[in-house]
């Protein structure tokens, strides 16, 4: 207080460039020690009163109306400056939260022989809606899922967590795709607000056997390409989406894999995806993926998914998600 | 987006909900309080009318799902009609259509 009464008195007397600097060090000092705006004004209002006791009422009463001033600025600021705050600390949850995710879902493609399979699954926010999960057992048997949750954010990725860990618990003894959907579909059922839903389809494949067996919740059709006849074709299968009605039923789909034959599947964050204000044809994804139908599996999914992402001016709308499981010698 | 939302009462605790334009994440909560709301009054025939809906995404589907068993708790039906291919496809592929009422009419093109 002393030393601000004493440096202003000073600046009046001499406008010395001195005193003006000691201002700046002294406002720096009162940041540190939390002065609000209006304390200051507060000071200088009684270092007034005290230099010049006979000021005009007028410059009295205008201080009045300064210092009210600055306090509604000063609440207004600290509300603001909370709010931001507590924004920041919102963002830094969903980053953990989506690092979390990353790390929950994470699944490795394994090496099955015979196999060459690819994948690649990309969310259109921080959170991914999509899902897929590849699995063995010791019989060599290799399980795959995919599926799209319909919700966006955190409710959405909390039931992706769900998801997760009743197929892991349930493929653990490899059952049929078919009676995996209708367990899970309870559980998603039971869990999951009225609008909320899942897609979904889990395949088996066994080596011995060399057949692909197969069950789907309403999820978006795959592609199943046949080398000896040089085809693509819808990958056939009905069934109801997960969490509407828990006494659904699924049916079991089977595809004999000869070499060279191909098994696509993807999420609509594929087929879904929409140029200005145009539509990608189902057509159009396939015309891509023949592009590439010479390359490994993980590079085709790949160059497949930079394809659309730099159509949709790497803006992507929804989550995209694509597997690849190609029959090899 | 938008999405404009008619209700004509035809008859007792029947309406027909008329939709124009697109049903996405913007525009599902406004259908989802129109429909809800219709439900709530129970033993209502609440027919769709799609005729005019070019574009529906997921949440859309959410809706209907949402309708459903809303119906289910309250009683009364949900029926969808003039559906668009596209539109209808979604009802398809989800096998939604086995447990929703769908006008078997198609009504073509975008």
């Amino acid at each position: 207080m002393e030393n601000y009464r004493y440096y202003l008195k000073r600046y009046i007397d001499t406008q010395d460039e001195s005193a003006l600097y000691q201002a700046e060090q002294l406002s720096k000092l009162y940041i540190q020690n939390k002065i609000s705006p209006e304390e200051i004004i507060n000071k200088h209002i009684q270092a007034l009163k005290d230099l010049f006791p006979h000021l005009p009422k007028e410059i009295d009463l205008s201080m009045n109306f300064l210092l009210e001033t600055m306090i509604s600025y000063g609440l207004a600021y600290q509300e603001h400056q909370s709010m931001r705050k507590q924004q920041l600390s919102l963002r830094s949850e969903m980053e953990l939260a989506a690092n979390m995710q990353q790390t929950l879902l994470l699944t490795e493609t394994p090496n099955i022989k015979g196999l060459d399979i690819g994948a690649v699954s990309v969310p259109a926010k921080q959170l991914n809606g999509d899902y897929y999960h590849f699995s063995t057992d010791k019989n060599g048997r290799f399980g795959v899922a995919i599926a799209d949750v319909i919700g966006k954010g955190m409710p959405a990725a909390l039931a992706m967590s769900m998801i997760k860990y009743s197929v892991d618990s349930f493929s653990d003894h490899h059952p049929k795709p078919s009676s995996l959907l209708e367990k899970l579909n309870r559980v998603v059922e039971n869990n999951v607000e009225p609008g909320m839903f899942i897609t979904m389809l889990y395949g088996l494949y066994n080596p011995i056997t060399e057949k692909f067996m197969y069950a789907t919740a309403g999820h978006e059709p795959g592609f199943f390409y046949d080398a000896t006849k040089n085809e693509f074709t819808e990958i056939e299968g009905r069934g109801l989406v997960l969490g509407v009605s828990d006494d659904t039923t699924y049916q079991e789909y089977e595809l004999a894999l000869q070499d060279g034959d191909i098994i696509f599947l993807l999420t609509d964050g594929v087929t879904e995806c929409r140029i200005g204000d145009r539509f990608i044809e189902r057509q159009e994804v396939l015309e891509v993926i023949k592009h590439y139908m010479h390359l490994p599996a993980q590079t085709l999914v790949e160059k497949v998914y930079k394809h659309f992402e730099r159509l949709q001016e790497f803006q992507l709308r929804d989550d995209f998600t694509l597997i690849m499981i190609r029959k090899q010698v | 987006m938008n999405l404009d939302i008619k209700t004509t009462e035809i008859g007792a605790s029947h309406y027909i909900v008329s939709l124009f334009g697109e049903i996405d994440a913007y525009t599902a909560p406004q259908l989802k309080d129109t429909l809800l709301s219709l439900i709530e009054k129970q033993g209502q025939l609440i027919e769709v009318d799609l005729q005019q809906v070019n574009y529906m995404d997921s949440t859309g589907l959410g809706v209907f799902i949402s309708a459903l068993k809303s119906t289910k708790e309250n009683g009364g039906e949900v029926r969808l009609i003039h559906l668009q291919e596209r539109v209808r496809r979604l009802f398809t592929i989800t096998g939604l259509d086995s447990v929703i009422t769908i006008d078997s009419t198609v009504r073509g093109g975008n």
